[in-house]
């Protein structure tokens, strides 16, 4: 019987969302959530090997209160308990500190855990930080970008891509992957588990000082990076418009850009006036 | 030899040499950045008989290589790198770490930056030196709509991952010198938890579309696949590649491989030419890394007019037969 962990962190739905402009962080309160599609994949490969050798699901998430839908999402799939660790003053951690209070709560809540799973990155910020760093701070081995995992004897065996390379690797446990969406690809809730998610469900809610976290390492205050501004990359753009004949416009478009176009081509693009 | 007591270094990540210039271009931004605060460039190189690459990067820029060499450094390991890594900034102190955001960087760096306790911005898009003389860490943010600048401002070392492509490399100079520093293994190292069973060159998934310099995308608003196929002669004078959306694609006009959107190919062009596209989110945010775009389109209020540096309101077609028609008159 495996113990795993499973970290999820609820996403918004949507690309485009309203951010305070005061603190440069997203206003997530405002958004429609939903699980990230990485921590899916990472949650069904949990699931397979609970399907084929048995095992134990916790699923995790820090956020805002209502985070917990994502645990009851989990629950519904087929994890067998939530553990929310939600705080005012959790929010605005960057993944240093993020990693440190994922790895708190785990030694604390998931004592005699085999492995850890998350998914490879964010759809809301992609850094794929958060799972590296995890491995740091709990001290054990870890693979990040695993297409495909299985157990083999107290050890996992994983398939991955890594910049080129086919890789087969091997990872004593207890230990910790992150999840590509490559292999595992996201299952239906079905209608039993609905009901496990809202009745029986066990979802554990914890704050900082029920994590035991040093007020110094959390949140904005103990993150190393703090964001300065924030601004839109099209608001700065010169826009240049250009209307007319097509023959025209198209030697407007050389006479100003001809050394930008010709550079990036490795071709002087330079006409002798004259000649024309 | 130098005196500078500040640095900045550049993770040498050899792997993919050929076809990953990813630390060439570090190393050339990081000579722009040292000369703001007066540091030297330092490429730092785990592995096994890998001098080559030790003239590579002087020959690119760096003052300085920390040169750990090593049979049992043969493999990227990522405990073994880490825990040298660490061992190394301990000692030296450096002020910034670059690292190319490969599949190895990236985990790579959050390991280093989390046993040093600092901070690290991924994906940088932007580096530069503020007036306080801190790194300015400029990343995509919120599914690539905003740019956020971000600064490390007491933890050392300052940390930043960056995509292939962002920066540009600077021309080889075998004439350059550099010091080479060796760097000796620790007397034991712990044996790896993790263990690389086998590894192989994936077969070369072709990625002419996500690496070109140059792309030429196409939309509905081209009117027809024979013009929509202009585009490939266009692209073939520009030694582009041609793109398309998915009204396109599902049209068949082009095939599916060329597909740029959510549910096809990122791409990060330093030019970017868009031909009767309107500009759906889908597509839009594949293209958030391209460094110049140029929209041709009817409509000036598309979407993807309002956010190219040069619009052209005209048909898309008749513009795309006149540029041909430019180029081989001027290229000669």
């Amino acid at each position: 019987m495996v113990k795993m962990v499973v970290c999820i962190k609820q996403v918004p739905m949507v690309s485009e969302l309203p951010w305070d402009p005061a603190t440069g962080t997203l206003q997530r309160d405002l958004a429609e959530g939903m699980m990230n599609p990485a921590c899916r994949s990472a949650l069904d490969a949990a699931l397979r090997i609970k399907e084929t050798a048995g095992g134990e699901i916790t699923a995790i998430t820090m956020g805002p209160p209502m985070a917990e839908e994502v645990l009851r999402e989990a629950i519904a799939l087929g994890a067998d308990r939530g553990i929310l660790l939600t705080d005012r003053k959790m929010a605005g951690a960057d993944t240093s500190v993020t990693s440190h209070t994922l790895a708190r709560a785990i030694e604390k809540a998931c004592q005699g855990f085999d492995l850890v799973l998350c998914g490879c990155s964010t759809s809301d910020s992609e850094t794929a930080q958060v799972g590296p760093q995890l491995a740091e701070e709990l001290d054990i081995p870890g693979v990040a970008y695993v297409d495909e995992i299985e157990l083999s004897r107290g050890a996992v065996r994983m398939r991955r891509i890594s910049d080129h390379f086919l890789e087969t690797l091997e990872m004593d446990l207890p230990g910790i992957v992150t999840v590509t969406t490559g292999h595992y690809a996201p299952r239906h809730v079905p209608l039993g588990g609905l009901q496990a998610a809202f009745t029986g469900a066990q979802i554990d809610s914890l704050d900082a000082e029920a994590v035991g976290l040093d007020p110094e390492w959390i949140g904005a205050k103990g993150s190393a990076t703090k964001i300065r501004n924030v601004f839109s990359p099209t608001a700065g753009k010169k826009n240049i418009v250009l209307t007319g004949a097509p023959k025209r416009i198209v030697e407007q478009l050389f006479d100003l850009f001809d050394d930008k176009i010709g550079g990036a081509i490795g071709k002087d693009l330079k006409t002798d006036k004259n000649s024309k | 030899m130098s005196t500078k007591k500040r640095a900045i270094w550049v993770f040498g990540d050899y792997r993919n040499y050929f076809q990953n210039r990813v630390t060439l271009q570090l190393l050339s931004r990081a000579m722009d950045l040292a000369a703001k605060i007066d540091a030297e460039v330092c490429a730092v190189v785990f592995g096994n008989k890998v001098d080559e690459w030790v003239g590579e990067y002087i020959a690119h820029g760096a003052d300085k290589v920390y040169l750990a060499d090593h049979p049992r450094l043969a493999a990227y390991s990522m405990e073994t790198y880490t825990l040298l890594m660490e061992r190394l900034v301990r000692h030296e102190k450096p002020e910034i770490i670059l690292v190319g955001a490969t599949t190895f960087g990236r985990e790579f760096a959050s390991r280093v930056a989390k046993r040093l306790g600092t901070g690290l911005t991924a994906d940088c898009i932007g580096l530069d030196i503020d007036p306080e003389g801190l790194l300015l860490q400029r990343a995509p943010s919120f599914g690539g709509n905003l740019v956020a600048e971000i600064v490390t401002p007491e933890r050392r070392p300052q940390m930043a991952t960056v995509r292939p492509g962002t920066f540009q490399e600077i021309p080889h100079d075998y004439n350059r010198t550099g010091k080479v520093v060796k760097v000796p293994l620790p007397k034991s190292l712990p044996a790896d938890r993790v263990r690389l069973l086998c590894s192989e060159r994936s077969p070369q998934r072709e990625q002419k579309l996500e690496d070109a310099k140059v792309v030429v995308c196409g939309g509905r608003g081209l009117g027809s696949k024979k013009k929509f196929a202009k585009l490939f002669e266009l692209a073939e004078l520009l030694c582009g590649e041609v793109g398309a959306t998915r009204p396109v694609v599902y049209a068949d006009w082009a095939e599916h491989d060329a597909l740029v959107g959510q549910a096809g190919k990122q791409i990060r062009p330093q030019i970017l030419l868009s031909f009767g596209i309107s500009g759906a989110i889908q597509h839009t945010a594949a293209c958030n890394d391209a460094k110049f775009i140029i929209a041709v389109n009817k409509n000036p209020n598309a979407a993807m007019m309002k956010r190219a540096d040069v619009a052209i309101v005209a048909d898309a077609s008749q513009i795309c037969n006149a540029l041909i028609q430019e180029l081989k008159r001027r290229i000669r």
